[in-house]
């Protein structure tokens, strides 16, 4: 008998340029304690689709069709109906725990107010239960966070409180959307076993939608592939994964990197071209860098504290050679590559363009190895000046490095770069807004190429991006990187992409690097501790892979950066920690030929 | 393969649509914004050449019709003041000044406040530090006490009226830029021309300044009214223009010592002073909800 059946469900949106059909003739349904996943690209109506059902939609949208549960017609319910069974019998948790906290409130007003809205009880019973389900989520000394506002708490943490107050009630439905998007491989890992755990426990079931194919591997048991507006597939997780019989679902399965896969070929098109770099002098090299913010203390009279961002990063770069850089947010990643180009200062350490140091040049000497050097951003519509067209954004590298050119040759120059991304040179005079995501981080990379740079710094490149748009990207990053022979540094923390894409692997935790590897020994046989628990974090989308697999899961969140753990920086969260971690800092030394930063790396190998 | 698969993933979004296009659709749509244009736009031809069209000067005097009413076999159509003067062209006259002053003056604390504010802002630090409490000083200046004393040393001009005004209502406008600066100057945008090695002057005014304006055209719009205000305020007090040439706050003061009995030389000037601010007002609210993106639907 299924709990909930959706039949013919459309979803319209009026806006200026006409209706917007989002979600076309939807059926499916869902069975008492069942998982059932919902895939597919920004854009394809999955979110709309359930926030239909609980009368969520956008004050233009409309919703027409049947949803019976419960022999009720959610669709043809009342507000006041609606309300009742929102949060009760079918409750919701979203991307962003932030924004769906009230931060003027406590965890507990919020919590309890939940539970006393829909039920009578006393105010401490409310409470006693909202610490139970706050243990059932697994947070540590639930009653004395219980009084915490959300911005006390970590972003895994506030996720945790959400699935908790959601649960409150008992649901016979928790929807989720996009519930891990937001959070860091590690800490996702621990929400999917949570939701696994509790799916078990409580026997609620769950839609969780989500663009990621690992998510649904590892924790559905049955899967709707949306693409635009339309059910493209619908069908038990493991004939999804291994006998798609849609062409889309096909693409979609064949766009996503795996990180049980190697570099060989390309993501998107057929011939891959797996150059390798020869070993050549270095294009690039820092020399314990080290990156300090000032932080104001509290209260009058207290001195500033310093925020080590990066503490003591050396690296180096030949021509041709990709470096992946990986790490939980607030790892230094990002900080490092802005400090590399001067965009943030650096306390000390060095750091040498093409074999000169950098702090020793003159500002003009210094504005033309800049030319050799530039940076792609992470959020492709903000790394773009909405006032500007697309021509003007691309061209203005050359006004500021090459003012000898004259307007004709400044256009030709930039169309040809425009075209060899991708975007036709009749686009010239749109505003990026015209744009989509992947096409925005086209004209950025244009904009960092038009110079012909022998550097390019990519940070999180494709974080923002759809599956298929962010192999298209990679896979472009990579045609350029052979036909230029272009030293690429990518940072990313998606572990499977840069398994892809780099020839060696540097890892990072809290400033300092804990392991330098080529691409294999790190994938094959990671020597940090911290590298194992990042590595079995990432979810697989190939489900009899994905659970049965033995998994190091990280307990807790990244400690302070403001006050990192003495010696190890990692030992708080490391399961292999003893006595000698906290007395002495390890240094980067060779294992094999993996560099490494742990004590314990030679026992670990060792078995 | 994928090529195809991004081509119907992502939908060409319907062309030529910029910041400015939509608002422009959105102000359109707001009648009152719309009116209250064109309300602004005659008024403002009206001042011009209105005057040219009465057979009387501003500052001649009619001796066989002192303070009389409005009458159109005389030509007299606004009727007279106390001394016999035309009050049709004497308050299209007015409006000349007035309106000068709110734009002029309006225009003065615009390109102050701009470059002052948005490098205060870009810079930051130390330099943001000074520039922000030089500001403070000048904002505790009493303003009446600063106005009577250019009066004092320089006797009464009304280009001083345009400087009095103008020097204090930069102020407002640079703290507005500086705070908009502030955010803008950690978009990824300004970042990527940072690390192109853009110069500095060339990141405010490519980067910087066209993202300000959005905020700014508002507040243009607001302060218009603000400056006209504040001109008739002076004039009021009879700090402000000098006779014979006269402003709508003046001919206001003026017209209330007469109210009583001759009503039509408070209500003529009146009725433009206010119908113009409600119109500056109007397009003001009207541009505010069309840039605000998110009252778009």
């Amino acid at each position: 008998m299924s709990l909930l059946t959706v039949e013919k469900l459309n979803v319209r949106f009026a806006t200026p340029d006409g209706e917007v059909h989002a979600v076309k003739d939807l059926g499916f349904d869902l069975a008492k304690g069942e998982t059932l996943g919902i895939v597919g690209e920004s854009g394809s109506g999955k979110s709309q689709s359930v926030l239909s059902l609980l009368g969520l939609l956008a004050d233009n949208g409309r919703a027409a069709g049947t949803a019976r549960f419960e022999n009720r017609d959610l669709l043809a319910l009342a507000e006041s109906e609606l309300r009742e069974i929102r949060g009760s019998r079918i409750s919701m948790i979203f991307q962003d725990p932030m924004t769906s906290l009230n931060p003027y409130l406590t965890i507990a007003d919020q919590m309890t107010q939940v539970v006393r809205e829909h039920e009578t009880v006393t105010r401490q019973a409310a409470r006693e239960r909202c610490i139970e389900m706050l243990e059932a989520v697994r947070i540590p000394e639930a009653e004395a966070r219980f009084n915490r506002y959300p911005h006390e708490l970590s972003g895994g943490m506030r996720q945790r409180v959400m699935i908790a107050s959601s649960l409150l009630l008992n649901p016979e439905i928790l929807i989720a959307d996009e519930p891990t998007t937001a959070l860091d491989v590690t800490v996702q890992a621990q929400i999917l076993d949570l939701m696994r755990d509790l799916n078990d426990r409580y026997g609620t079931a769950i839609i969780l939608i989500t663009h990621d194919l690992g998510v649904v591997a590892g924790l559905c048991e049955r899967v709707l592939v949306m693409h635009e507006g339309e059910l493209k597939e619908r069908g038990e997780v493991r004939d999804i994964f291994y006998r798609p019989q849609h062409d889309y679902t096909r693409r979609l399965l064949d766009a996503v990197p795996r990180l049980d896969e190697e570099r060989v070929e390309k993501l998107a098109a057929g011939a891959g071209s797996g150059v390798v770099p020869e070993a050549g002098e270095a294009l690039l090299t820092v020399d314990d860098l080290k990156v300090q913010f000032g932080i104001p203390g509290d209260g009058l009279f207290a001195g500033t504290r310093q925020l080590r961002a990066v503490d003591g990063v050396s690296l180096s770069l030949a021509a041709g050679e990709t470096l992946g850089v990986v790490g939980e947010s607030g790892c230094g990643k990002s900080t490092l590559a802005r400090a590399i180009v001067k965009l943030v200062p650096k306390s000390a350490g060095r750091v040498c363009l093409l074999g000169r140091e950098m702090d020793a040049l003159d500002r003009e000497t210094l504005g033309e190895m800049r030319r050799s050097l530039q940076i792609i951003f992470q959020d492709p519509l903000a790394s773009l000046n909405p006032r500007m067209t697309v021509g003007d954004i691309v061209s203005e590298p050359l006004w500021t490095h090459r003012p000898e050119l004259d307007k004709g040759s400044v256009r030709q120059l930039v169309t040809e770069v425009l075209e060899r991304v991708g975007i036709g040179g009749h686009q010239l005079n749109r505003y990026p807004h015209e744009f989509s995501g992947g096409q925005c981080q086209r004209i950025g990379i244009a904009r960092a190429l038009v110079l012909k740079p022998r550097i390019i710094i990519c940070d999180e490149p494709v974080s923002a991006l759809d599956v298929s748009i962010q192999a298209q990207i990679v896979d472009l990053l990579m045609d350029l990187q052979s036909d230029f022979g272009l030293a690429l540094v990518f940072i990313a923390h998606d572990l499977a992409v840069v398994r892809h894409i780099s020839h060696r692997v540097m890892v990072m935790y809290l400033g300092t690097i804990m392991e330098v590897a080529s691409r294999e020994d790190l994938y094959e046989r990671p020597a940090h501790p911290y590298t194992r628990a990042l590595i079995s974090a990432v979810p697989i989308p190939d489900p009899d892979l994905e659970r049965s697999r033995e998994r190091e899961l990280l307990s807790g969140d990244l400690p302070s950066p403001l006050d990192p753990p003495s010696g190890c920086r990692f030992r708080t969260r490391c399961r292999y920690a003893i006595d000698r971690c906290a007395a002495e800092t390890p240094k980067l030394e060779l294992l094999d030929s993996t560099l490494v930063a742990c004590h314990r790396a030679d026992d670990l190998r060792r078995g | 393969m994928s090529a195809d698969l991004a081509e119907t993933a992502v939908p060409e979004s319907s062309s030529g649509r910029s910041l400015w296009v939509d608002a422009w659709r959105t102000l359109r749509r707001n009648r009152a914004a719309v009116v209250s244009a064109i309300v602004i736009a005659v008024m403002a031809v009206l001042v011009a050449i209105g005057p040219f069209l009465s057979p009387y000067a501003y500052d001649f005097t009619d001796w066989s019709n002192l303070s009389t009413g409005p009458n159109l076999a005389t030509g007299h159509v606004f009727g007279t003041d106390t001394l016999g003067r035309d009050l049709f062209v004497r308050t299209l006259i007015g409006g000349r000044i007035s309106l000068m002053v709110g734009i002029v003056a309006t225009f003065v604390s615009l390109v102050i406040g701009i470059s002052y504010g948005a490098t205060a802002g870009y810079f930051g630090g130390r330099i943001d530090h000074i520039m922000m409490r030089i500001v403070d000083i000048l904002y505790a200046m009493p303003f009446m006490f600063f106005v009577i004393l250019l009066m004092v040393l320089f006797g009464r001009n009304i280009v001083l009226i345009f400087v009095a005004i103008g020097a204090i209502n930069w102020l407002d406008m640079a703290r507005i830029v500086r705070g908009q600066t502030l955010t803008l100057k950690h978009r990824e945008f300004v970042e990527a021309a940072e690390a192109q090695g853009v110069a500095t002057f060339a990141i405010i005014r490519r980067h910087i300044v066209p993202n300000l304006l959005g905020v700014v055209a508002v507040y243009v719009t607001l302060t218009i009214p603000q400056v006209i205000l504040v001109e008739s305020f002076l004039s009021f007090l009879g700090l402000g223009v000098q006779e014979p040439m006269t402003s709508w706050g003046a001919l206001v003061k003026d017209g209330s010592e007469e109210m009583e009995s001759a009503a039509w030389m408070l209500i003529f000037p009146a009725v433009f002073l206010a119908t113009t601010l409600f119109c500056f007002n109007f397009v003001g609210d009207g541009l505010r909800d069309a840039l605000d993106p998110k009252d778009r639907s």
